[in-house]
């Protein structure tokens, strides 16, 4: 068994290999072009029109129109390209990180406040009920 | 001669820039990380390096998808600091140090590591935060810096051993550089620390002070921990630690660890960070 898929086996981690970069491409160059102030501005004044001048797929377009942020990465998306998003948004990494593991803020900063998410339980998707 | 007299490192999260920028430095949240940083901004004083070549990743600001260089050296005269979806910091540009940067790149090349050569890029969080951390809010860095970019974000990244041997090879070629300059080496990220999934916010304090205490008893340890266990151990960013190894691989066997501060959490990280020492 070679290391990637190996890789799958950590539960609700998306590694960024040679496929999700490849199907990822357009989405994540479109999250960089908006580390330019410009382009940030056409995005916020309409986010349709903008999206499509990427060659997205239109799963792509929509997680994004709806900041659906695991799912920007299920589909090839690499959390510092929509962490650029985030930061357009004026969301904070630990903002779009409660958000993805489906709680709120709040209690996602307490948990980290307590020491952040344990390891024990959380190495293998065989230890997710849900698989991960 | 040159020479590298000291390692440094240090992780390098964003909000602790931001943290700082916004003036928030002294808030119950984030002043006991800012105070494990006063020893090193006195230390950094007294050492007064001549130069500090300092290792980390670039988060797809200077490099996108279209170019991905495994290792790569800034031999410009100057970096800009990048623009990360939030506007850039308030904080000065990163004079490099041409000079010995090339020399770097040309010693390496021929001890067979071909490192990419950047004349123009700007710098992110990766490089900035951690130059706040040792040097404050100046006018202007105190001394000139060469940084050195290590792709861990697409993957194949580069083996904890690789990285380690790179290291190796930066010392020789400071070594080989003939003007007498005092180098401190800085590597940056980690530690344990995931930003994305359902499993964001993974902290494994167990495998972080393992890391920490083997950076002197047993870094060969180190450069055998496959990226498999970065990975599922210690988040999937906690690859980041990989890049210690640079800093640990170009100061000599025998060192001794200086000071070490641990704290969790600042935003999603585990912060990790240590002074090595050349014996002299």
């Amino acid at each position: 068994m070679g290391d990637s898929e190996n890789y799958d086996d950590i539960p609700g981690t998306y590694v960024f290999d040679f496929k999700r970069a490849r199907r990822g491409y357009h989405l994540n160059m479109f999250c960089m072009s908006l580390m330019k102030p410009d382009n940030r501005a056409s995005f916020k004044a309409d986010q349709r029109v903008y999206l499509d001048k990427w060659p997205m797929t239109e799963e792509q377009k929509k997680a994004i129109l709806d900041r659906d942020w695991n799912r920007m990465l299920e589909l090839g998306g690499n959390i510092y390209f929509t962490g650029k998003l985030a930061a357009t948004d004026g969301l904070s990494f630990q903002q779009i990180a409660a958000m993805m593991s489906g709680v709120t803020q709040p209690i996602y900063a307490k948990m980290m406040l307590d020491g952040g998410r344990a390891i024990e339980g959380n190495r293998s998707k065989s230890e997710w009920e849900d698989n991960g | 001669m040159a020479r590298i007299t000291a390692g440094i490192a240090t992780s390098h999260v964003p909000a602790i820039g931001a943290a700082l920028d916004n003036g928030k430095s002294g808030e119950d949240y984030w002043k006991p990380i800012f105070d494990g940083y006063d020893h090193v901004k006195e230390w950094i004083t007294k050492e007064k390096p001549d130069v500090c070549i300092v290792v980390y990743n670039d988060h797809a600001s200077a490099f996108s998808l279209d170019m991905i260089p495994t290792f790569a050296i800034g031999c410009g005269d100057e970096f800009g600091i990048a623009d990360e979806g939030w506007g850039q910091r308030p904080i000065p540009n990163v004079k490099g140090h041409p000079e010995l940067a090339w020399h770097i790149a040309q010693s390496a090349v021929q001890d067979e590591f071909d490192i990419t050569i950047i004349n123009k890029m700007d710098v992110d969080h990766g490089l900035t935060v951690p130059l706040s951390l040792m040097f404050g809010q100046p006018e202007e860095w105190p001394c000139p810096i060469i940084p050195v970019c290590v792709n861990v974000v697409v993957y194949p990244v580069p083996t904890g051993h690789r990285c380690y041997m790179l290291g190796k090879a930066i010392c020789k070629a400071v070594k080989s550089f003939d003007r007498d300059l005092k180098v401190v080496i800085l590597g940056t990220g980690g530690m344990s620390h995931q930003l994305q999934g359902k499993r964001a916010g993974l902290i494994n304090t167990k495998f972080d002070t393992r890391f920490l205490d083997n950076l002197t008893k047993d870094p060969t340890a180190l450069t055998k921990i496959p990226h498999l266990e970065y990975l599922r151990e210690s988040g999937s960013e906690g690859i980041e630690m990989v890049m210690w190894l640079i800093m640990r691989g170009a100061l000599d066997d025998e060192i001794d660890e200086t000071y070490r501060f641990y704290h969790v959490p600042a935003s999603n990280c585990a912060v990790g960070h240590i002074i090595l020492e050349n014996r002299r």
